[in-house]
């Protein structure tokens, strides 16, 4: 029956990631008075009969629904600010947001380079008159703090100089640090904050690798209870695999809000640095308008 | 305001350069002639003389200038030469290593600076060094210096004039008990010290002052031999008065016995161009001599020239 199909195709359209505005507008568009209230009626799992009589919207879907229209547009506006712009506001939302959002600020710092790093810096003094590092100082309490102050407030060099028995004596210190791991946390650990937070990338991947001789394991495996601290070691030398970690878990069935949004994040953010098969990933999971636009940016490929 | 003496006609580029290279020439050197010209350039006008120097006679001029000239002569010139940018990276990268180490240096040049000053500093400081500044900073200090300094030098701190007037009340506050509890190297009392804009902590210690009865220095003199307290102590005055620091760096380099040369040369090359003006009336205002007549009476030779005409003294 054509109402059952319909109501099929708008529970599809209004379901997963991102919504099917065309399918939309086919059928809703074409909606009157009499046809929305047999939708209303049968469609269960957005409406449901209210004691007053009437078929009433389910709170909890309405919320989620909000946030799957609003996907298309947070992903355009994001992608139309300038580079710079667009990563002191993500910031900015992600101190205000609190603890579960610090590792915004470390895929940032971490992954850009560091004049684009420097360029974020200057919008942020031009957007919220205050410098980021006052801002994180500010408001970010306890362990985390130190090493989020010291990661965007660095000036990397970017060349690729390397001293190789400074890197052997900083592994050592980093694995040092990770052994004594139950007795004070690597994190509040001064030597590794300096390491992590003022090291050359290439001169990191050298220490990077002198631990896997002295520990046997990657110093990746190493830290991962160790929250921010393990994403700021991923993002500094293997930032494919953090980013790649993040879309699968936005992406996969039961991926949470934050999750979600770290999609939107990551592919307008690192589109041009982003692996082949996220496009085929993407096919199956988004939906619309959305879908199409992060399709497009990939495609794209550039700034 | 700068003391530094341009005049009114600038010779070409490629003029200076070539008279420069004349008083290279010969067996001795024509000092006098380094000291007309190149205390007479502004930093732009220095570069393009350096560049045009470079292309007409295969050779950088710095090493032109170190070949002929020596000691603290050749020391201010040299300095002076540079960038700005590029001679507070030479003075940073100097001050990290072992035998001129010196946490002074580097607290003076990330307090003063201004924040793209500052920035510009790094960015030449990669160019020359292939490190970064903070890198080198963290490897070569230790404790509670390293904790002040590293933040120090890495700062990107707000340039604007908002001021939120509770905040500085209540980091006031923060600092006012920290000191009270001797904490001087807590974690607050740094991040304050080494995130806040100018202005904010110039609010901050405004209300500190007006709240509690004492300027922020005053309380933390408490411990006159502790070494930190007398960094901290400066780098308060560095960031909210530096014509003050600057006029006591020059009284104790100019009234120790013997003369403390590197400060004095470090002090006038850096500040010719930016508040030397404003320092030549703190000195005044503090000495009842002018610096000038300071610096004549403790210098001489070649070096007491350079270090006067870029103070602006009459006619060098």
């Amino acid at each position: 029956m054509a109402l059952l199909d319909d109501i099929e195709a708008l529970n599809k359209a209004f379901s997963g990631f991102g919504v099917d505005e065309t399918s939309i507008l086919s059928i809703l568009g074409n909606s009157n008075h009499e046809h929305k209230k047999s939708l209303r009626q049968g469609w269960s799992k957005l409406f449901c009969e209210d004691e007053y009589g009437f078929e009433r919207f389910d709170p909890s879907h309405v919320k989620n629904l909000k946030l799957e229209f609003k996907r298309f547009r947070d992903a355009v506006m994001l992608s139309v600010l300038h580079p710079w712009e667009r990563d002191a506001r993500l910031i900015e939302k992600a101190i205000k947001k609190g603890p579960k959002h610090y590792n915004i600020i470390v895929e940032i710092a971490c992954s850009r380079s560091s004049e684009e790093l420097l360029g974020a810096r200057k919008a942020y003094h031009s957007l919220f008159d205050q410098s980021m590092e006052e801002d994180i100082a500010a408001h970010v309490k306890g362990s985390e703090r130190k090493l989020l102050v010291a990661l965007v407030s660095a000036y990397r060099y970017e060349g690729p100089k390397v001293h190789d028995h400074v890197a052997k004596c900083e592994a050592e210190i980093l694995a040092t640090a990770v052994k004594n791991g139950d007795r004070k946390k690597p994190i509040e650990e001064e030597e590794v904050i300096m390491i992590l937070a003022t090291r050359s990338k290439p001169h990191l991947q050298e220490v990077y690798q002198h631990y896997h001789k002295i520990c046997g394991k990657s110093i990746t495996e190493d830290l991962e209870a160790h929250g921010i601290l393990k994403d700021t070691v991923e993002c500094l030398c293997t930032p494919e695999t953090y980013f790649t970690r993040v879309l699968d878990l936005g992406l996969s069935v039961d991926a949470d809000e934050e999750s979600k949004k770290a999609v939107t994040r990551v592919i307008v953010t690192r589109k041009e640095a982003l692996v082949k098969d996220v496009q085929n990933k993407i096919e199956g999971c988004l939906k619309g308008f959305y879908k199409d636009f992060m399709l497009g940016l990939i495609a794209r490929g550039e700034k | 305001m700068a003391t530094l003496n341009v005049p009114a006609h600038v010779p070409a580029p490629s003029e200076d350069a070539e008279q420069l290279h004349k008083a290279f020439a010969g067996w001795g050197t024509n000092e006098q002639l380094i000291i007309d010209i190149l205390a007479h350039r502004n930093a732009a006008q220095r570069n393009v003389i350096r560049k045009v120097y470079g292309e007409a006679y295969g050779e950088d001029l710095l090493t032109s200038l170190d070949k002929e000239l020596s000691s603290d002569f050749e020391r201010a010139v040299m300095l002076f030469t540079l960038e700005p940018a590029e001679r507070d990276a030479y003075l940073a990268n100097e001050a990290t290593k072992k035998f001129t180490s010196s946490n002074w240096v580097l607290m003076e040049i990330a307090c003063t600076r201004s924040s793209h000053e500052l920035f510009n500093v790094r960015k030449a400081y990669h160019a020359r060094y292939k490190k970064s500044l903070e890198e080198d900073v963290a490897h070569h200090t230790t404790g509670d210096y390293r904790k002040l300094l590293v933040p120090l030098v890495s700062a990107f701190r707000y340039e604007g004039d908002d001021i939120n007037q509770t905040l500085a009340k209540s980091e006031a506050k923060i600092l006012r008990d920290k000191i009270s509890d001797k904490c001087y190297n807590d974690e607050e009392v740094i991040r304050i010290l080494t995130t806040r804009s100018k202005a904010q902590l110039n609010a901050t210690l405004n209300h500190y002052n007006t709240s509690f009865g004492n300027a922020i220095n005053k309380d933390l003199k408490a411990d006159p031999n502790d070494e930190f307290l007398k960094m901290l102590r400066a780098t308060i005055k560095c960031l909210t008065v530096p014509e003050k620091y600057f006029e006591k760096l020059l009284r104790q380099a100019i009234n120790k016995l013997g003369t403390d040369e590197w400060a004095l040369t470090r002090v006038i090359t850096t500040r010719a161009e930016v508040d030397m003006v404003r320092i030549k009336e703190e000195y005044h205002r503090r000495n009842s001599v002018t610096l000038e007549k300071a610096i004549a009476g403790d210098t001489s030779g070649d070096y007491e020239r350079m270090l006067l005409a870029l103070i602006g003294a009459g006619d060098a």
